[in-house]
């Protein structure tokens, strides 16, 4: 029974009833150098493998996985990054033939296309020639696809901002947890806080979204300061966010300025002197009164 | 002692035909590296299969800690990175082995692609291939989620918005997906979690199979 080409370099591995034992078939049966599978060869393959493990393992020592922040689904400023292998469909759809009115064509036509045709490559290049130079169609197509992919990864790699995205993600430490907590939800200022839309810049524990606003716990301005900022802006941030009356702007930069509390109480829950675990407990303690 | 063992089964269950299958059988000279070095780039689909192991490994003792629910899945994670004993190893390999398998499968499919080896007879064994190489972007887009934390939810968002700009099916597939047309959250990960641990290793191991005999009843290609 003929299988194809390949079958003279590799024997036919089902087992005759009339050769029963279990002796190898002979090696001249086969051309060239060949070499037992078990041991030998596996013997070899373990070794490739091993230095592939030492260098997988260096690799995962130098590096440990990544963890940013528990997810915040509020958090509307920040910018998504997918794993890098998909970051080739990911920059494609920015692009304005294949996205908006056009996404059907960045997320179904072209990668259909471009997948499909890797699945049915047996059946669009039907030659009998294996070498790749003497099918330049299929290799040029090959070729084309790689070089697209790596193309679209590189300049998708190259347009995000590794800075602002480290900084978006990062883990609050504990100092900053705590603050968090310290949030006084229930106050007057939050209330204007959230009806005047700071929250959907500055987060709604004013710890910030990373690239949209700066989180507001250790802001350095005072309350005058701060007034000013949300009518008149600052940095990126525009002009006329805030539209509610003077009384309220006043309770609002109080409330900021104390790190999310009325008055006087907390004060500076947020300020650096006071990072010592013992004095914050301290802090925290008070603020619960 | 292990001959007599051996033998004693053989004789109940016939293994010598199998044993003949799995291991007893020639590598021709042109896929040996000893031989020529340049044969090096028929390591790539080993070298997948080897990481694959891995994954699997480090996968089954990320589980013994991981929780899949919102409340606790990032803090279950944070455990296992921070205070659990080679916890962070174990994670990392996983974290970089998923990277890793990508590369190395993506690698074999050149390899297989310009050395012309998918042609007939193999053309089964190339679907087969592809449909694993799906299987594994899946696993890589389903493995993201779950440490629940900011890159992982909203690399998620994306990929399901781009799952719904599927026209007809769109929709039905990001329900399917995340468990609710609209909202991505506790359901979401639950579903997550079970494609990632059961449905797809699932069929990822049933198309390894396929593979693997595909290749020893067929052989591997002729050279050049």
């Amino acid at each position: 029974m003929h299988r194809g080409k390949g079958m003279k370099f590799v024997g036919d591995s089902r087992v005759p009833a009339d050769r029963k034992p279990n002796i190898p078939k002979d090696y001249s049966e086969f051309p060239g150098k060949t070499e037992a599978f078990w041991p030998n060869f596996l013997l070899k393959e373990w070794l490739v493998g091993a230095v592939f493990l030492i260098g997988y393992l260096c690799l995962t020592v130098a590096h440990p996985a990544p963890l940013e922040r528990v997810a915040d689904p509020t958090d509307s400023g920040y910018i998504p990054l997918p794993d890098w292998y998909f970051l080739f469909l990911y920059q494609l759809l920015k692009y304005e033939f294949a996205s908006s009115d056009f996404t059907v064509i960045g997320a179904v036509i072209i990668p259909g296309l471009a997948f499909g045709a890797l699945l049915l490559a047996p059946w669009l290049d039907k030659g009998p020639e294996r070498r790749a130079s003497r099918r330049p169609i299929a290799s040029g197509l090959m070729i084309f696809g790689i070089i697209s992919t790596v193309y679209l990864t590189w300049e998708s790699v190259d347009h995000h901002d590794w800075e602002a995205a480290a900084e978006q993600g990062e883990m609050l430490d504990e100092e900053e947890e705590e603050a968090l907590e310290d949030v006084d939800t229930n106050a007057e200022g939050y209330e204007i806080y959230t009806d005047q839309g700071c929250i959907s810049c500055h987060g709604d524990q004013l710890q910030g979204t990373g690239a949209a606003g700066p989180s507001l716990y250790d802001t350095q301005y005072d309350a005058d300061m701060i007034q000013e900022i949300a009518v008149e802006g600052i940095g990126e941030m525009p002009a006329d966010q805030f539209d509610g009356s003077d009384e309220e702007l006043e309770v609002l930069a109080e409330f900021v300025s104390n790190g999310g509390n009325p008055g006087n109480g907390g004060g500076d829950s947020g300020s650096e002197e006071e990072s010592e675990e013992e004095s914050s407990g301290d802090n925290n303690e008070e603020n619960a009164e | 002692m292990l001959q007599r063992v051996y033998e004693w089964v053989d004789e109940r269950l016939d293994i010598t035909p199998m044993w003949r299958d799995i291991a007893d059988h020639e590598v021709p000279e042109h896929v040996n590296p000893a031989h020529h070095f340049s044969a090096f780039v028929y390591c790539f689909g080993g070298l997948t299969f080897f990481i694959t192991v891995i994954q699997i490994l480090s996968g089954m003792f990320l589980t013994m800690y991981y929780v899949p629910d919102i409340v606790n899945a990032y803090e279950s994670v944070r455990y296992l990175q921070g205070d659990v004993a080679y916890g962070t190893i174990v994670r990392g390999m996983h974290h970089w082995g998923a990277s890793l398998v990508i590369v190395m499968i993506f690698l074999h499919t050149l390899r297989v692609f310009f050395t012309g080896a998918y042609k007939r007879p193999r053309e089964l064994n190339w679907v087969v291939g592809v449909l694993i190489f799906f299987v594994m972007l899946g696993l890589g887009f389903t493995g993201y989620l779950l440490p629940w934390d900011m890159k992982a939810y909203f690399a998620t968002v994306v990929g399901l918005q781009i799952a719904e700009s599927v026209p007809l099916v769109g929709t039905l597939s990001k329900t399917l997906l995340s468990g609710d047309p609209e909202i991505i959250g506790a359901q979401t990960l639950t579903r997550f979690f079970a494609i990632h641990v059961f449905f797809l290793p699932g069929a990822l191991l049933g198309l390894l199979a396929a593979h693997f005999i595909m290749i020893r009843r067929q052989g591997i290609s002729g050279p050049l």
